[in-house]
């Protein structure tokens, strides 16, 4: 009989269920079934790509909440009045959200974890490159969009083109989120859980693929990126350059634009990433013991070629 | 009740005959895996699991009140379970396809097709034998030739008809990969052979070659991403075939254009719809089955939960989409868990072309009506199965609220599907295979 709970099954268990099907195969009489083995691969890549995405999520949330966290330590430290002054004005123009009134205090405006998710940010079609607005926006826009990033089920939706983190041409749809760390001022973007250095192969490539969903930027924040403004969007291959030239570029930071840039964004950061090497590290922590995902590619490509 | 005609004269059902054992504790060598009507209808072939070829014949009855029933006719096995020792693989004798040769002169003659071998059978009538013979006795011995006083010549006398079986050709060798289709050319000369990745052209004297005509095998089997699924001539165009594939497409060739026809002539695919996308995509939209309509305008295709029409001058979407059973659309988790999702459901148009039926789960098959636009889900069980029984029309409920007479998607048995029907190429009688039984539906004659 049917299982009636079809949502609940999620994208471990069809790679498991996969796998098996596969290696019964090898015993079934008759020989291998190319045509059905083709189709099990897919099903096993389609569940591989939500897993990954999922995986990458979970570490960037956990990862965000602590560097929120500190941040929030940090801005304990500012004069509370003048981020206040900075609020207001920038209120109106943070996501056009209407019925969020700006704290005093930013600090207090730093809302629960559960907001703070790595959710595309696709609705922040901002006049800023405010990322933090994904905070700021009302509960229902949060988890209409959640459950769109990946449903794990057979019914409904999933972007399957945005993640394929295997090769950098997908990005139509990049769901970017811009983040400004504040240790090193180095202003990044992270697509939901995607970490962009996966493709930093060709960032070119992402620059001209992808639709920036924050084209109209706030100019305080363009003299970051004095020395990349031929390209429009921001997008990852910006990443790239700040990588090379960030410290860099960091002599041109005082206590002023600091502090723009902390208002622009408001109270909430949706997400920071401290540094590479720690996330990576992190990264592999997670993933050291799932190396049967890690292989998945040589799986189904193995089942297919004989 | 959907039929052909049109108006009026709608069709109604009936139970005609089943074939095949009665008990439900099913002997896996009785599955049936086709079923085919010849040219005329007279003859009805199905092939099974364990290699047997069962042909019916219908009788030609006096009486006008019913209709002439199908017995059976002739019974053989056609192919046996083999071993390939190189690859230290065994090869089902499992029958994949059955088609009929066109009659040329008295006796009848069909292709039968396992995963790796296709056998040209010629059924024949005896229904006489000579006697007389001077040298041998009635039961064959050998009479000495000393004793023989006088001669006489030996004359054929009439005899209980026997029906006889004999391969005349095998075609063997010929596919690396697994045979999903048979189709014999227009031209009465030639036929094709589809495995997964290659497409042969034969002719139907020659045995020992056959020609390459389609290779979709990469060169690199990793890159590998769609196969075929099934392929067909068309039926009056003998330059020209169709085949499906596992991606959804549809590619009509034509011979003419040159000797590999790995470039279509012709490639009909419908865009996805985004919205529907989910971890079984790929599976739901691999093409089960394709054919022809008899008057070569359209075809049919079968994915998982649709059958599609497409005019074959129209290739970027099908004329007209039928829902065979939506509601299967949440459940796919689970009948990938159960492997149903892989059910290769086949299809096929009636005499003229007005309706076209495919099976589902529950015994259930559906057919739908082109021209009326009306559908109809009928059942193949034993309860309803008195002769001249009326089959009463099925309703799948999807949501909660279940209606009197009403089943219950949660009630399906999924255990018991038609993957295998046919239509009689003249008149409304039908053929639809669940898992050991053959049902023969006939039209209520008033």
């Amino acid at each position: 009989m049917i299982n009636t709970m079809e949502c609940a099954v999620d994208a471990q268990s069809l790679i498991s269920i996969s796998l098996r099907k596969i290696h019964n195969s090898r015993t079934q009489r008759g020989g291998i079934k190319l045509h059905k083995n083709l189709l099990v691969s897919y099903v096993l890549r389609n569940a591989r790509q939500v897993y990954m995405n999922e995986k990458y999520a979970e570490i960037y949330r956990m990862q965000q909440y602590e560097e929120v966290m500190t941040v929030c330590n940090e801005i304990q430290e500012l004069n509370p009045l003048d981020l206040a002054e900075d609020c207001e004005e920038q209120s109106g123009d943070c996501c056009g959200n209407d019925g969020v009134s700006e704290p005093a205090s930013l600090c207090c405006a730093l809302l629960p974890v559960s907001h703070l998710t790595a959710v595309q940010s696709a609705h922040i079609q901002a006049p800023s490159a405010c990322s933090a607005p994904l905070s700021l926006q009302s509960d229902d826009v949060c988890k209409e969009t959640e459950p769109s990033f990946y449903r794990s089920c057979c019914a409904e939706a999933y972007p399957v083109s945005n993640w394929d983190f295997s090769t950098v041409n997908n990005n139509l749809h990049c769901n970017k989120t811009t983040v400004l760390d504040l240790d090193t001022h180095v202003v990044t973007t992270v697509e939901n859980g995607y970490l962009h250095q996966d493709c930093c192969a060709s960032f070119q490539q992402c620059c001209q693929g992808a639709q920036s969903p924050a084209k109209k930027r706030k100019v305080d924040f363009e003299y970051y990126i004095s020395d990349i403004e031929e390209v429009p969007d921001f997008t990852p291959c910006k990443r790239a350059k700040f990588e090379d030239c960030s410290y860099a570029n960091s002599e041109h930071l005082d206590t002023s634009n600091i502090s723009n840039l902390i208002s622009i964004f408001g109270s909430g950061f949706s997400g920071l990433v401290s540094r590479q090497a720690d996330f990576e590290q992190a990264l592999n922590g997670q993933f050291c013991s799932k190396q049967a995902l890690a292989s998945l590619g040589a799986w189904t490509r193995a089942i297919v070629a004989f | 009740v959907v039929g052909a005609g049109g108006g009026s004269n709608d069709v109604q059902w009936c139970f005609s005959q089943v074939k095949g054992a009665i008990d439900d504790d099913v002997a896996e060598a009785d599955i049936i895996s086709t079923v085919e009507f010849n040219h005329s209808g007279e003859l009805l072939a199905t092939g099974d699991k364990g290699g047997r070829v069962v042909i019916f014949q219908q009788e030609i009855e006096n009486k006008p009140q019913c209709r002439s029933e199908y017995n059976v006719y002739s019974t053989f096995q056609s192919h046996e379970p083999e071993f390939d020792y190189l690859k230290s693989l065994e090869i089902e004798e499992k029958i994949n396809k059955i088609r009929w040769l066109p009659q040329k002169n008295a006796a009848q003659f069909l292709l039968s097709t396992n995963d790796k071998t296709i056998k040209l059978w010629k059924i024949s009538e005896r229904d006489k034998r000579p006697e007389g013979y001077n040298l041998k006795e009635e039961d064959g011995r050998y009479i000495d030739p000393n004793t023989v006083t006088a001669l006489r010549v030996p004359v054929f006398r009439p005899m209980d008809l026997m029906v006889e079986a004999s391969p005349r050709r095998v075609f063997a060798n010929a596919h690396t990969y697994h045979i999903n289709s048979i189709s014999i050319n227009s031209d009465h000369e030639t036929y094709l052979s589809a495995d997964d990745l290659r497409i042969n052209l034969w002719h139907q004297e020659i045995t020992d070659r056959s020609f390459n005509i389609v290779d979709i095998k990469p060169a690199n089997m990793e890159e590998l991403t769609e196969v075929i699924t099934a392929a067909e001539f068309h039926p009056h165009q003998c330059n020209t075939f169709v085949y499906s594939s596992s991606k959804g497409t549809i590619r009509l060739c034509d011979m003419r254009a040159s000797a590999l026809c790995d470039t279509h002539s012709k490639l009909f695919e419908e865009p996805e719809d985004p919205s529907n996308r989910s971890f079984f995509s790929e599976i739901i939209s691999s093409i089960s089955d394709v054919k022809f309509s008899h008057n070569g305008r359209y075809m049919m295709t079968r994915d998982y939960l649709s059958v599609k029409i497409w005019d074959l001058n129209m290739e970027s979407r099908p004329v007209e989409t039928y829902q065979v059973h939506e509601y299967l659309r949440n459940k796919l988790c689970s009948l990938y868990e159960n492997d149903c999702i892989f059910d290769k459901f086949e299809c096929c148009w009636n005499g003229n072309d007005s309706v076209v039926m495919t099976g589902s789960y529950n015994n259930f098959f559906r057919m739908f009506d082109r021209g009326q636009r009306r559908d109809v889900t009928l059942e193949a069980s034993r309860e309803g199965s008195k002769p001249q029984q009326v089959l009463k029309p099925r309703k799948v409920c999807a949501d909660g609220k279940r209606k009197k007479d009403e089943i219950s998607v949660d009630s399906l048995d999924f255990n018991k599907k038609i993957l295998h029907t046919a239509w009689h190429p003249q008149d409304n009688v039908i053929a639809v295979a669940t898992t050991n039984n053959l049902y023969i539906f006939q039209d209520k004659v008033n």
